[in-house]
């Protein structure tokens, strides 16, 4: 069956473990005042490709792909359900690891069934929370937080490997306390395997500029490692808060 | 051959290398230890070495001011034995030996050519003694000279249109390794001995060939007595074979040092010695007359030295290079050919150096890439890699199979055995221009005179493949014979007039020679053949009817994205053209081979190339050897490797270069700001300060 496809990234690095097949769904409900891919967030058709003809690529440089595997992201794959089913099934059919990268804003905890048959054909979940607070999850991404928070649960639930992503953007998500409040969330999610705390760069303004959309974050500075790993270790903390409130 | 056991070999595991003859792959076979375990036991840079290094950084400040040269030799000759010693600091280094008698002064090399030797001078601001231009001019005839006396019409037209270009015929050709490891091993007078014997079991019957081997051997013998004589400028006896490991650094040093006193070639490159090396550091070790700290003092400061080598060159040259490259590779790592990985303590010694000494582009450190290296040296070089970006990668499993397990890399890819094989760098053909004169019928697009054949041009509009290709194959036939015998001029005159006898000293006496061709523009090629064929080529032509420009109309599959339609074009431009190399007779009885690696010279080939069929403007550079155009692909890294990985090595055993940049960043995750292995039980235990970032 064919996807809506923004583009294919053969040496991804930097999504997933190992050297990983990229696979980069056109079309985003939310609207990131960070997004650093715009240029996916249309749902207008862009490239529609066969999950089959991704498989075929995959296969011919698998060599190159030992450690690796294929990821879904985007814009966001959950938009797409059948043909992100389509994909990783036959993915799993091959024996190649898949790994979801989403927001999870499609996840609607009433009717969890399709989120059900996608898990079930996914090795592991990459799941981005923006912010912690609702108000300014909001703020910060024009929609709440409620349903995200409920899809890391429902992960947890699965027993679906998770790892949580989460950018350090000056004045929205550099508070300590809410750093502190995000791992003691994370800390009930049993199945949490990766922490990812990312500095806020500005690369992707170029992209802003070349679609004539305005720069939401214009006067922004980037975040330092230095800045980024303080986040990172206070996240922990929040985290080891949580477990030793469960387990004295 | 050796009568007896020689003193400075204690402790060493005998062989047919101590018995039968000069045989370095035997002694590391027989004695060396692999090493699988981490960096760890690394030691960091000594006193000494700090003082020394800042002295040559000090150096390389006063020399980038001064405008690029401190220094140049304008009377003295450089021989092995021509200057007095010199040093950094004498009481300090472990390892001595300088090129001239001052560092960072460069020597005066003429053989290859006087003229680029006096441009070299001028340039900066220097005018080499009148009496050494005339011995050169009026008495001593130079390599550049032979060559340009038997050089024809057409082969100067086709250098002057540079669809031939970077031919070695104006400088030394390099791309020579000498066994180095030898003098450590041996000392001279052994080796002069085996050199004496080769000389008396050869034929006597005195055809051209015999005589030229028999002057060669005694150049080389000639050889072995100097460099003896500049162990003795520096107080050394190197006569007999290096005692421990501080001599055998130094003993190999001088080998080195000796080729580079001699010879301004384009690449002078090291070989593979890191291991060979370990063997004697590891038996001081043992005998605890060495800690760590002072092993890794004395690879310090060998790789100091090698980091000063320092050639006179001309701002062109320069430019072709992009820099002053001096290409001392230096080959680590790889595989035995019995699947015994050949890692040592000493092959994370020389990367430590980048850590020690800080990063730089010289001596190229070289990894022998095998799937069998141990896990913890993998680790390591991509730690050094991320950390440098100064470690280079080669294809071991792949090499291994034509060149064994003691072969090294000359300047970036070419492979051969140390001591054994040796190749007559050819620089390369410019098929992207040899596409230009197909449909042009010979006619140079930018010169705009005849140079090639005049076979029949194209006509019409637009551009036929099969109208295309068959003129193309013609012109390639032309091209490769032109090609074949140019180089047989300046290998016949470079032999004669600039021969490299300390490194060949250092060879056996029947070594397997290389013709080294190359290609430049290959990528420009596929994707022009692909446009002809898979989008429509209008064909505009100047007011002479000759074709400049090309419009394509609408889109072609382009080389660098997995795609077979134009990936196996390029495959078939690279088997055809190497055919046509092998029908010619080569210099020497040398083996035809091609590489495609032009890593800094594309930009150059770019300006002197017309606009392509590909829609490549007029001066925009060739992608560097076969890398795909740059920005034309467009599905990352894995696609843009997997097209260049068709390219079949049998058909470019020279080497297949693909340069691949990317930010560290974009490599991996930094390990302070993630984790992918997060273990919530160990968590809940440790502390907050505990976590490892």
């Amino acid at each position: 069956m064919k996807g809506n496809l923004h583009s294919v990234e053969t040496f991804g690095t930097v999504d997933g473990p190992g050297i990983r097949f990229v696979v980069f769904f056109q079309g985003c409900p939310m609207r990131c005042l960070y997004c650093h891919n715009p240029d996916t967030w249309e749902t207008a058709p862009h490239t529609q490709t066969d999950a089959e003809e991704l498989i075929a690529q995959y296969l011919r440089n698998q060599q190159y792909y030992v450690k690796g595997g294929i990821t879904a992201t985007g814009g966001e794959p959950m938009l797409q359900p059948e043909f992100l089913t389509d994909l990783f099934t036959r993915a799993r059919a091959h024996q190649i690891h898949t790994c979801l990268d989403t927001s999870g804003i499609c996840f609607d905890p009433a009717h969890p069934e399709t989120a059900e048959i996608i898990l079930a054909v996914t090795d592991l979940v990459m799941l981005d929370i923006k912010h912690i607070d609702d108000g300014k999850h909001r703020q910060l991404t024009g929609r709440s937080n409620a349903n995200i928070l409920a899809f890391a649960q429902f992960i947890s639930e699965k027993g679906v490997p998770l790892w949580i992503r989460h950018v350090i953007v000056p004045g929205w998500t550099d508070d300590p306390d809410e750093q502190l409040r995000l791992g003691q969330f994370l800390g009930g999610l049993r199945s949490l395997k990766g922490l990812d705390v990312l500095p806020y760069h500005d690369l992707g303004k170029r992209k802003y500029d070349a679609l004539g959309i305005p720069y939401p974050l214009e006067n922004v500075q980037p975040v330092s490692k230095e800045t980024a790993a303080a986040a990172y270790a206070q996240v922990l903390r929040g985290i080891r808060m949580r477990l030793r409130e469960e387990i004295p | 051959m050796f009568k007896e056991f020689a003193p400075e070999w204690e402790g060493f595991t005998p062989g047919r290398w101590s018995t039968t003859s000069v045989n370095t792959r035997d002694f590391i076979r027989s004695n060396f230890t692999p090493y699988d375990g981490d960096e760890s036991f690394l030691a960091g840079p000594t006193e000494a070495t700090k003082q020394l290094w800042a002295q040559v950084m000090e150096l390389a400040k006063q020399e980038r001011e001064a405008g690029g040269v401190l220094d140049m030799d304008t009377k003295i000759i450089s021989t092995i034995t021509s200057h007095g010693p010199g040093y950094l600091n004498k009481d300090l280094e472990k390892i001595v030996g300088l090129q001239t008698d001052k560092p960072f002064k460069r020597s005066l090399q003429p053989f290859g050519g006087i003229r680029m030797a006096q441009q070299a001078c001028k340039a900066y601001g220097y005018e080499v003694d009148p009496s050494v231009v005339e011995i050169f001019t009026k008495y001593r005839k130079t390599h550049n000279q032979g060559v340009f006396d038997a050089y024809t019409p057409e082969m100067r037209l086709a250098r002057k249109s540079a669809i031939l270009t970077g031919l070695p015929d104006a400088y030394g050709r390099g791309r020579i390794i000498g066994d180095y490891r030898r003098v450590a091993l041996y000392g001279i007078d052994m080796l002069i001995a085996d050199k004496e014997h080769q000389k008396e079991t050869h034929y006597v019957r005195m055809t051209s060939k015999n005589i030229r081997l028999r002057e060669e051997l005694s150049e080389q013998i000639r050889a072995l007595e100097e460099l003896r004589e500049l162990g003795r400028i520096y107080g050394f006896d190197i006569s007999r074979p290096a005692k421990n490991a501080q001599e055998a650094v130094q003993w190999l040093y001088f080998g080195y040092l000796a080729a580079v006193k001699e010879q301004n070639g384009a690449a002078m490159s090291l070989g593979r010695t890191s291991t060979f090396l370990d063997i004697y550091i590891q038996r001081d070790l043992n005998r605890g007359i060495i800690n760590e700290s002072e092993a890794q003092e004395l690879i310090d400061h060998f790789i100091m030295k090698l980091r000063m080598v320092k050639f006179a060159r001309t701002p062109e040259y320069n430019a072709l290079f992009s820099g002053d490259p001096t290409w001392v590779t230096e080959s680590i790592g790889g595989v035995s050919v019995d699947g015994q990985h050949l890692v040592t303590k000493n092959s994370f010694r020389y990367l430590n150096t980048l850590n020690n000494l800080g990063t730089a582009p010289e001596p190229n450190m070289t990894i022998l890439w095998s799937r069998k290296l141990p896990f913890n040296f993998k680790r390591f070089c991509a730690k050094m890699s991320i950390r440098t970006s100064s470690i280079q990668y080669e294809n071991d499993d792949l090499m291994r199979v034509t060149h064994g397990d003691d072969y090294a890399i000359a300047c970036c890819v070419s492979s051969m055995r140390v001591g054994k094989e040796m190749q007559f760098f050819g620089a390369r053909a410019n098929l992207a221009k040899c596409l230009l004169y197909a449909i042009n019928g010979g006619v140079d697009e930018m010169l705009k005179i005849q140079v090639g054949p005049k076979y029949r041009p194209v006509t019409g509009d637009y551009l036929d493949y099969d109208d295309v290709m068959d003129k193309y194959d013609q012109m390639m036939e032309w091209l490769a014979g032109l090609y074949v015998n140019t180089l047989n001029v300046i290998h016949y005159m470079h032999d004669k007039y600039c021969y490299e006898k300390l490194q060949m000293a250092l060879h056996d006496r029947d070594v397997k020679r290389y013709f080294a061709t190359g290609i430049a523009g290959l990528s420009v090629v596929a994707d022009s053949l692909s446009a002809i064929k898979y989008a429509k080529v209008r064909c505009i032509r100047d007011e002479n009817g000759i074709v400049v420009d090309y419009a394509v109309e609408g889109d072609y599959p382009k080389y660098g994205n997995d795609d077979d339609l134009v990936d196996q074009i390029a495959v078939d431009i690279v088997r055809r053209f190497i055919d046509k190399i092998r029908k010619h007779h080569t210099y020497r009885d040398s083996i035809p081979t091609m590489s495609i690696l032009t890593i800094t010279s594309n930009v150059v080939y770019g300006k002197k190339t017309g606009n392509t069929p590909d829609g490549r403007k007029q001066g925009v550079p060739l992608a560097p050897g076969a890398n795909p155009m740059h920005g034309r692909d467009t599905n990352g890294a894995v696609a843009s490797l997997s097209s260049v990985s068709k390219i079949p090595f049998r058909h470019a055993q020279d080497g297949i270069s693909n340069t691949f940049s990317i930010i560290p960043d974009a490599l991996g995750k930094d390990d302070r700001l993630f984790s992918g292995d997060l273990d919530l039980d160990r968590l809940r235990q440790e502390d907050d300060d505990e976590t490892d970032y």
